[in-house]
């Protein structure tokens, strides 16, 4: 969990998505720079449509930006083949989805170790990674649990727990609270919050409340029609 | 990802879909199981038909003669050598040095003799042939009633069927009682008078041979057996017999042979010489060598090699055949294969994004979907021999059913050797990779953002 270099975690240049859809032309994401600092809780606020997951994504290499440039502690994604990309979203970036996205057949222990597997991380070692992350989630009495016999708030704190097993530099969460009602959602903020503050891990989070942004994010940049429409520290 | 991971991933995405995995596996077995049951009835004949015929002493003899140019009645003598070479003799010293050769078993002469038996005190003539002792176990004996020779110089006989019917109208009743074989002993004269020696197809004189007189003998046989089938002993064996003796018992006659006139008419041949040899090898396999080495040794070898060899290859193209129509059922169960796991990718789409988003590599994910049609292989390979191996064994079953209905011995007429079972299993496996390729390479190209949108 440490920054390759001392520069931004994460700096976007122009960066564009375009789709073409029919006879139109879909600017999801339009010309956008951006720098996110290490240590970082950015919050990209926007209505549905603006663009702000799509980056988001773009980020996370799981898209590739048809213009611009996207640097993750200095390294360029656009320079990487499809392996190394792979390689950025197991160890650089950790993801949460807003629809939680566990694999529903599996044990909660199991949803978790799968980043580790994927990693090839030796079986032994696995074991305490995964207690330690669900540890620090506070699921570490539901190891043997199957996600739908838990609550949204706790399938997202599991989700959460799998995002960081990996130990990444940068969190990307997808509208984290876009399921949960307000107490919940609160509650996954603040653990946001105190993963931020506690493992000094850089935070994109995406969602459209604008009062849980300014409560938690130490930044929030505004996004409307795929472009960044403002960018600065809350009031 | 690692192996393990990988298996344990595959296997447990193969028991949620358990009944659609099961049905698609169990076409596969079903697919092995046929062409393991037509490939085991191929090869279980072909060891049938080979046991037969090797027990028979057909593939495992090799007949030898002495050269000469006599290449039998109605045939072309052989061109005359450019320089004039010696008759090497088949004698007993030729005899030993066969036997001593590697991979010969035994080295026996042809003694078959027609002569007169007496039984009730009336004569019939017949053909009376030595058995070497090692013809207990050609397989012609199975079965017959009575017993072999209790010892290779036991004054005991063993009759054909035919032969009892005509001693007597209860052949079985036979067994036990005596019969007298009167046959003409070649006796030598004495050097003096320009005599030799021979009986039996050898010359029991190392003297010149002017000649040998003829003496009318009796021996009294005890018949403790009748054979059903007319035992073929090979090529140049004692196939033809009727009255069946000990080959040891029947040289000790010294019965005068036709080449014992050959040998007192050819001043050259002045050691005592056999007509012929029959030289029994290991194993067929053997033969060729065999056949060879005794050529270099300056005699006349044949063998049935070459039946042997157009034997394979019958067998070859019938097992080909056999194996394609087999493997025609695999190749219907490789669709479903396809089917199942193209079904598995719209499923399971969501879930691939997942996997990508977590880290997976497209090879990784390709792996994956590789390794559950692998598994579905190894599980359907291994349920299609067991059936295979079933259907073989409930075929053999039904043959032998119907062979011990009408009185006749059982075979077997399936074989799964250790061979079949693994090429099976890893036909299945290869049929079951290939199959799932286009699936596989399908999972791997999914766009991850379009397959987290997928509900």
């Amino acid at each position: 969990m440490h920054p390759a270099n001392d520069g931004p975690a994460i700096r976007t240049e122009q960066v564009s998505r375009h789709y073409q859809m029919g006879e139109a032309l879909v600017r999801a994401v339009d010309d956008v720079t951006l720098e996110v600092p290490a240590g970082e809780l950015l919050a990209l606020l926007g209505s549905s449509g603006s663009g702000k997951s799509t980056l988001l994504n773009l980020i996370a290499g799981l898209d590739r930006p048809t213009a611009g440039t996207i640097f993750a502690h200095g390294r360029s994604l656009a320079e990487m083949d499809s392996q190394e990309l792979a390689q950025h979203r197991s160890h650089t970036v950790g993801m949460v989805f807003q629809a939680f996205n566990l694999l529903p057949r599996m044990t909660l222990e199991e949803n978790i170790e799968l980043p580790l597997r994927l990693a090839e991380v030796n079986r032994n070692e696995r074991g305490a990674r995964v207690r330690d992350a669900l540890d620090r989630v506070r699921l570490g009495k539901r190891l043997t649990h199957r996600p739908g016999e838990l609550s949204g708030g706790e399938q997202q704190r599991a989700a959460l727990a799998r995002a960081l097993v990996n130990r990444p530099t940068i969190l990307l969460a997808d509208e984290p609270t876009g399921n949960l009602d307000s107490a919940t959602g609160e509650e996954i903020m603040f653990l946001l919050q105190e993963i931020n503050q506690s493992l000094g891990m850089t935070i994109v989070m995406v969602t459209h409340e604008r009062p849980l942004a300014e409560r938690f994010a130490h930044r929030i940049v505004l996004m409307a029609d795929g472009k960044m429409v403002s960018d600065g520290v809350k009031p | 990802m690692k192996i393990g991971d990988l298996a344990e991933l595959a296997g447990r995405n193969l028991r949620e879909a358990i009944l659609r995995n099961s049905l698609t596996t169990l076409g596969i077995g079903v697919g092995v199981a046929s062409l393991v049951a037509m490939l085991s009835l191929g090869v279980g004949l072909q060891q049938l038909a080979s046991r037969r015929l090797t027990r028979s002493g057909l593939f495992d003899a090799v007949f030898v003669a002495p050269k000469t140019n006599f290449r039998g009645f109605g045939r072309a003598p052989r061109p005359a050598p450019s320089t004039p070479e010696e008759t090497r003799p088949l004698d007993e010293a030729a005899r030993q040095e066969i036997a001593r050769l590697p991979k010969v078993l035994e080295v026996y002469p042809q003694i078959r003799f027609l002569t007169d038996v007496h039984y009730a005190d009336k004569p019939y003539a017949t053909i009376v042939a030595g058995l070497p002792d090692s013809a207990r176990s050609n397989g012609s004996f199975d079965g017959m009633q009575g017993t072999f020779f209790s010892g290779p110089n036991a004054d005991e006989a063993i009759l054909q069927i035919e032969f009892a019917k005509e001693l007597s109208d209860q052949p079985s009743a036979l067994i036990g009682k005596e019969i007298v074989l009167r046959y003409a002993e070649r006796q030598a004269l004495e050097a003096s008078t320009g005599a030799a020696s021979s009986s039996n197809g050898k010359s029991k004189d190392n003297s010149a041979s002017p000649g040998f007189s003829i003496i009318p003998r009796e021996r009294k046989l005890k018949i403790i057996g009748i054979v059903e089938t007319e035992p073929a002993a090979g090529f140049g064996g004692f196939g033809g017999g009727r009255v069946f003796i000990p080959l040891a018992v029947a040289e000790t006659l010294r019965v005068a042979q036709v080449n014992d006139l050959r040998d007192a008419l050819r001043e050259a041949s002045s050691k005592p010489s056999y007509g012929n040899l029959t030289v029994r090898v290991e194993k067929p396999a053997d033969v060729e060598a065999v056949e060879a080495t005794i050529k270099k040794m300056g005699f006349s070898a044949f063998s049935l090699l070459d039946a042997t060899r157009n034997l394979r290859l019958v067998f070859m193209v019938f097992d080909l055949l056999l194996g394609i129509f087999g493997s025609l059922a695999l190749a219907v169960a490789s669709l479903g294969i396809i089917n199942t796991l193209v079904m598995a990718i719209l499923e399971r789409r969501r879930e691939i994004g997942i996997l990508k988003a977590l880290g997976a590599t497209d090879g990784a994910v390709k792996q994956l979907f590789f390794a559950e049609a692998g598994v579905m292989g190894v599980v359907g390979g291994m349920l299609g021999v067991a059936l295979g191996w079933l259907i073989g064994r409930a075929l053999t079953f039904g043959t032998n059913f119907y062979l011990h209905r009408q009185n006749l011995p059982s075979v077997d007429i399936s074989s799964v050797p250790w061979w079949l079972m693994v090429g099976a299993i890893a036909f299945a496996i290869v049929v079951s990779l290939a199959a799932g390729l286009y699936p596989a390479s399908r999972a791997a190209r999914l766009n991850p953002v379009e397959a987290l949108r997928y509900e």
